[in-house]
């Protein structure tokens, strides 16, 4: 059983699962870092955009990869327009109505689709899905290797944009100081709309990657922010290498447990592990301590 | 007035009345049968046509409509004076809960029988709740052997059950693996986790190795599953002589174009009641990945021109002769063949006539029904296999159309 016939591609599987676990908990954990809310419509609005994707090639011909293109600032501009429009005029400020908000948006888009495309589960069928690269003694699918080199892509220009660019400094300024950054002249409104549509952009680039390989049904994206959450436990709230490394172990615990203790429990593994952390490192793996 | 007078004409009165009464009844009566003449025969036919199973459930919808339009065109029931029937479509969103939720609205609505429910663990719900209406359930697929054991004298099954496709099965195995030489002596069962899968997995733990046969490993997964991954890399660890899956048409799929993928090629896969295995809309497909798969399902009858006539039919609306859709033709027929024997459309009555059902106008090769406890006991699924772009019957010989390639060709 431990063969490395078998431990080399299951490691494998489990970062290329992994990488797009870890971009939809980026967007998890920008939009905490910043705005200091757990967004609850995080699954809704990431099963919104595997539909998105899903029509943008059943009906237009859209390849998914090159949809995540215009997806993905399609997306940043709702995100923006739900922060800024909807969640933040909603909230009046208090982070427990932000819940409550995100919350209701979550049941008011699942509901949606729900109604517009029933309880169908849609998949699409890639001519090259099931083309494999020879790694060692695996053959990883092509999908998966996309998917993994975009995660990083997406990452890296995440991190450019917060390290080196002004909007990225405003961004870190109201992170920390939110009333200091206000007095230094930062539209506070606007840089947590610009980090929710940041967000939200991950996410619908996480649906492009993950339509190919995967199924949507209006509960689709559920499956996935349960594990987000998990990885943003995990790699520390707020933090963007915590979320990339926190989402490549999760992919790969849940490639073991799922060899180990069989495909219906594969995400026992997770819950474990979550458990675990919180138990013995609250502050997550990057997370400042308290 | 006399008393004799008053007793007389009592009893006058009492006859006069008493045969008025008749007349009235009578006359009243008279136009309810009036009425029941060319009056719709309702009828629930319950598929999951959305979630998980859509397809299967489609496919289904698509035999039982077929057959209501063919009922409907041929005159419809001539004992109710040529009723035609009014089918409620209903979905069971391919949930147990579904199908119980479309059961209860199809009673309220006053049908006399429903025929469907597709997959086992519909089925098991529906018909249950279909029995506390005392509404005739014929089930049209769903395979696990409780269905018609729990004492319900409302639900009928015509197809084959677990007990017998799994027998059959492995028969045949045997004298598949025997004919060639023994090749085979390693088993892996990969299975979905509900009813139908977990139930046949369980069946086959139990009975495979008294046939010479080792199980290496039996693994579940859900449904939906969307990646195999894992269970081909367990599947190449192992090296099985054999490959047994056990799930839905995705799934299978799936687990046959990953193994084509990861280059996993045993020296058969076997399926019972295989979700694709036997489909012609999988060998179109993913012919490769289909390639040389046999499976033990239920199949058509391939001599009934009557079969015949109806796969060219369907082909010809651009859809797959699936086995979901001749086991639903087949069922509307039988339910219709009751009904007319009933004359009636009252449940308790349709029950009666599909209990002493002797119907032998379906397309399986089943031979006339005859229902012991709900299942008729007629019903056995065929060995078919893949080979070029065609499905061919391998087993029994009387239908078989071409000889089983076993072992499968290296590639």
């Amino acid at each position: 059983m431990l063969s490395p016939v078998i431990l080399i591609p299951a490691v494998l599987n489990g970062l290329m699962a992994g990488a797009v676990y870890a971009l939809v908990a980026l967007g998890l954990t920008l939009i905490y870092g910043v705005l200091h809310i757990i967004n609850f419509a995080h699954g809704a609005l990431l099963t919104a955009a595997m539909f998105a994707a899903f029509f943008a090639f059943t009906l237009l011909g859209v390849d998914p990869y090159l949809a995540a293109f215009l997806l993905g600032p399609l997306f940043f501009a709702i995100g923006y327009a739900l922060q800024r429009f909807i969640i933040g005029p909603a909230a009046h400020g208090e982070d427990r109505n932000f819940l409550l908000v995100t919350l209701g948006l979550a049941i008011v888009i699942e509901n949606a689709l729900l109604y517009f495309f029933r309880a169908d589960t849609r998949t699409i069928n890639l001519p090259y899905a099931f083309d494999v690269i020879e790694i060692g003694p695996a053959f990883v699918a092509m999908p998966r290797i996309i998917a993994f080199g975009a995660v990083i892509a997406v990452a890296a220009a995440l991190w450019t944009i917060m390290r080196w660019t002004d909007t990225g400094k405003a961004i870190r300024a109201v992170a920390k100081e939110k009333l200091g950054a206000e007095l230094c002249g930062i539209n506070v409104a606007h840089i947590y709309a610009i980090t929710f549509g940041l967000g939200t952009a991950c996410v619908a680039v996480a649906a492009c990657l993950l339509i190919p390989t995967y199924y949507v049904n209006p509960t689709a994206g559920e499956a996935f922010v349960l594990i987000a959450f998990t990885i943003v436990v995990l790699g520390g709230m707020g933090s963007i290498a915590g979320a990339l490394i926190g989402g490549l172990c999760v992919g790969v615990v849940e490639s073991f447990s799922s060899i180990f203790l069989g495909e219906s429990l594969g995400q026992i593994g997770i819950f474990i592990m979550f458990i675990v952390v919180l138990l013995a490192r609250p502050s997550g793996l990057f997370g400042a301590r308290p | 007035m006399s008393r004799w007078q008053l007793q007389l004409s009592r009893r006058k009165f009492l006859r006069s009345t008493a045969l008025g009464a008749t007349a009235v009844a009578g006359l009243l009566h008279a136009p309810a049968i009036l009425r029941a003449q060319g009056a719709a025969v309702k009828i629930g036919v319950l598929h999951p046509v959305s979630g998980a199973l859509s397809y299967s459930g489609q496919q289904g919808r698509l035999g039982a409509t077929m057959a209501i339009d063919d009922v409907n065109a041929s005159g419809g029931i001539k004992a109710l004076g040529g009723a035609k029937f009014d089918p409620m479509l209903g979905d069971a969103q391919s949930t147990p809960d579904g199908g119980n939720a479309e059961v209860e609205k199809m009673n309220a609505a006053g049908v006399c029988a429903v025929v469907g429910g597709y997959a086992s663990a519909i089925c098991l719900s529906a018909s249950q709740t279909a029995a506390r209406y005392d509404l005739p359930y014929v089930v049209d697929v769903g395979v696990v052997d409780s269905i018609v054991t729990r004492g319900l004298k409302n639900t009928f099954r015509f197809g084959p059950g677990f007990g017998v496709i799994a027998k059959t099965a492995l028969d045949n195995l045997v004298t598949i693996n025997d004919q060639a030489g023994k090749p085979a002596k390693t088993v892996m069962i990969v299975h979905e986790d509900s009813a139908f899968g977990a139930g046949l997995a369980k069946l086959l733990n139990a009975q495979l190795p008294d046939r010479g046969f080792q199980v290496l490993e039996t693994i579940s997964h859900p449904t939906p599953t969307r990646e195999f991954d894992n269970v081909v890399l367990k599947i190449k660890a192992q090296n099985p002589d054999l490959v047994i899956p056990a799930n839905y048409y995705n799934e299978y799929v799936l687990l046959a174009r990953t193994m084509q993928q990861q280059r996993v090629r045993p020296k058969g896969i076997y399926s019972v009641l295989g979700g694709a295995a036997s489909s012609y809309k999988f060998v179109k497909e993913f012919p490769e990945a289909a390639q040389y798969i046999m499976d033990c399902n239920h199949w058509f009858d391939p001599k009934n021109p009557k079969a015949l006539d109806l796969k060219k039919r369907v082909e010809d609306k651009g859809q797959f002769f699936t086995y979901e859709v001749y086991m639903n033709y087949s069922s509307i027929l039988l339910l219709a063949d009751a009904i007319e024997r009933a004359a009636s459309t009252d449940r308790a009555k349709i029950t009666q006539a599909l209990a002493s059902s002797t119907f032998s106008g379906h397309v399986m090769p089943y031979g006339p029904t005859k229902f012991v406890d709900g299942q008729n006991q007629g019903a056995a699924p065929v060995n078919t296999q893949v080979l070029g772009k065609d499905i061919q019957v391998i087993l029994p010989v009387q239908f078989a159309s071409a000889k089983p390639v076993f072992p499968m060709p290296p590639a």
